[in-house]
């Protein structure tokens, strides 16, 4: 019999999962954080950690609880400024980047400016951009980890702040985007998703164990298809899970919130 | 649509401007109340260093509140809890403090989650906005450190938030590939919190800079406060740390433990449990009003706050969580 897990662990641990060794990281605090300190712990050692405020490759001894704090370059190799970061981005140097928002959109946009109408008197003012909309441009392939409900994944957001492939195909270079960026996978409580190939537009490539494509579709404020062969997500590892509760997150500051 | 451009992006201009400050080496320290009377004035576009809690300059935030000054327009480059004292100074009963903000981020303090008030603020529409990223904003001020009028990037297209801001897609000279122009920013006022300085104005940072290096060049009038105060001597002897020199700087504070409630890397952790209080006591207005009073009108300096706060004890507290002293007990 298996360990039970909850939906925090099982996504951080499917994040973590697609980090691949020897590349580059562009995170925030949470559950990124935390799928990149588990894979530094399991298959991805030289995963290279960057935080927008200027940490670079931190030996992170806790979650940090600011994209700024002192976490962020414990043991670093370099403390730098957020430009420094930005423009290895920008040069085309950062293979991965988390994002999140309040909405995201079936081309991967994502809005995490406001919710309403009237931008000058918005229902719901949201922080905007911060590094996000710099990080979807630059980084060569873009994360979501989010919970999956249908006010999350909608047809149409309130505010495109974070580019996803914005119109679809061939937008993303139109627009003077650096050509070969873009979504890459959406981790949620229920399923993976990927991008469609030649549409853009989201698919699920993995329902996690116990979820059917029809609970997916309920939850999805967009029409959204399997990619064949559809696949169903492996669980968290015993050693995964060890890692995750015993070193990763031991104050159960992220896991606990499931 | 037109969006409004807050700040001249004129390099011509600041140049005029650059051209009287002050270049003398002479004593700077002041007051931070003093700073506040004679450098921020009602109108100004205030830039504010660090990022978000992290290495603030939060007394000289509280000043400008105490001071009640107005209409201001604020950088919103990583603006958690900055932003949410200056808001302090909108809805209630004190007139408007910030008046317009170049906004890449505000509102919210990261995961701790959105600011009550700020949001009551924004959202009641009597502050005008403009949308940015935390880069576009941190190449604004790169553009003026360099004394240009603009800057080339590659974020923001194809998105609302360039059609809320006055950014402008160019076509590059060289490739014909698209790219986008920011203007430049120089801020009447920039504000940063260093861990130490000379009397001139030599400022030293230990960890991250974020964007503070090109904001103390960008700026016209630059205040500085500073954990500690330190001999000429002692930048003269490793003047490869010397981060911002003395020709940017028009007053230095020293406000030992000044990034509180934030964090000041390798000297205090942030105090999370006093930044839940505002952020809670923020749902009531009524109480909120009353806590604004106490914590910031009610005091006569920071040192003060500090002692509301729980004072040395609790600093300490900070201090060894900063450097993870009591971890595993």
């Amino acid at each position: 019999m298996p360990d039970p897990y909850n939906p925090m662990e099982l996504m951080i641990c499917c994040a973590a999962r697609l980090l691949e060794n020897g590349r580059t990281v562009a995170v925030g605090t949470g559950a990124p954080c935390a799928a990149a300190m588990l894979a530094q712990r399991t298959t991805a050692p030289d995963l290279v950690v960057f935080f927008e405020s200027g940490g670079v490759g931190p030996l992170l001894p806790t979650m940090p609880i600011s994209v700024g704090d002192s976490r962020t370059f414990y043991r670093g190799i370099m403390a730098t400024s957020m430009a420094d970061v930005m423009e290895t981005c920008q040069r085309g140097m950062m293979d991965y980047t988390f994002l999140g928002g309040a909405q995201i959109d079936a081309f991967g946009n994502l809005n995490s400016t406001m919710i309403g109408k009237d931008y000058a008197r918005p229902k719901v003012r949201l922080p905007g951009s911060g590094g996000a909309n710099d990080l979807a441009s630059f980084c060569w392939r873009i994360l979501v980890v989010t919970n999956h409900d249908q006010r999350r994944f909608v047809e149409k957001l309130d505010f495109l702040t974070t580019p996803g492939y914005l119109t679809g195909p061939g937008a993303r270079e139109g627009a003077g985007l650096p050509p070969g960026t873009g979504p890459y996978r959406v981790i949620t409580d229920l399923a993976i998703m990927g991008y469609h190939e030649e549409t853009k537009r989201m698919e699920v490539l993995s329902l996690h164990p116990g979820i059917t494509m029809e609970q997916v579709q309920a939850h999805t404020g967009f029409a959204i298809s399997p990619k064949e062969p559809l696949l169903t997500t492996a669980p968290p590892s015993e050693k995964e899970l060890h890692i995750l509760r015993d070193e990763v997150d031991p104050f159960r500051y992220i896991i606990g919130r499931a | 649509m037109t969006v409004p451009l807050y700040a001249d992006p004129s390099a011509n201009r600041a140049r005029e401007f650059f051209r009287t400050k002050p270049r003398a080496l002479v004593d700077k320290v002041a007051s931070v109340k003093d700073a506040v009377t004679n450098l921020v004035s009602d109108g100004d576009y205030l830039a504010v260093g660090g990022f978000g809690a992290d290495r603030l300059p939060s007394a000289i935030c509280h000043e400008i509140v105490r001071q009640n000054k107005q209409n201001l327009t604020l950088a919103g480059h990583t603006a958690t809890h900055d932003f949410q004292i200056l808001a302090a100074g909108n809805l209630t009963g004190r007139g408007k403090l910030i008046a317009r903000v170049d906004s890449a981020y505000i509102v919210g303090l990261e995961a701790r989650g959105l600011s009550p008030h700020a949001r009551r603020v924004m959202e009641s529409g009597e502050v005008e906005s403009t949308e940015w990223s935390n880069y576009s904003l941190a190449v604004r001020f790169k553009a003026a450190a360099m004394g240009l009028p603009f800057l080339p990037m590659r974020s923001m297209l194809g998105t609302d938030t360039l059609k809320r801001s006055p950014a402008k897609e160019i076509v590059c000279p060289f490739t014909g590939e698209k790219l986008l122009a920011v203007p430049a920013c120089y801020p009447d006022v920039g504000v940063i919190h260093v861990h130490e300085s000379d009397r001139y104005g030599n400022c030293r940072i230990r960890g991250t800079s974020v964007a503070d290096i090109d904001l103390a060049r960008a700026s016209k009038k630059l205040i500085v406060t500073c954990e500690r105060l330190i001999p000429s001597d002692e930048i003269r002897s490793d003047p490869t740390r010397t981060v911002v020199p003395f020709y940017c700087v028009d007053a230095v504070c020293e406000v030992p433990f000044g990034s509180y409630p934030g964090n000041m890397p390798y000297e205090y952790f942030s105090d999370e449990v006093h930044i839940r209080h505002w952020l809670e006591i923020e749902a009531d207005e009524a109480k909120y009003k009353k806590f604004i009073d106490t914590y910031i009108h009610g005091v006569r300096d920071f040192a003060e706050y500090l002692q509301l706060c729980g004072g040395l004890p609790r600093l300490q507290e900070l201090r060894q969580e900063e450097f993870l002293l009591n971890r595993g007990k």
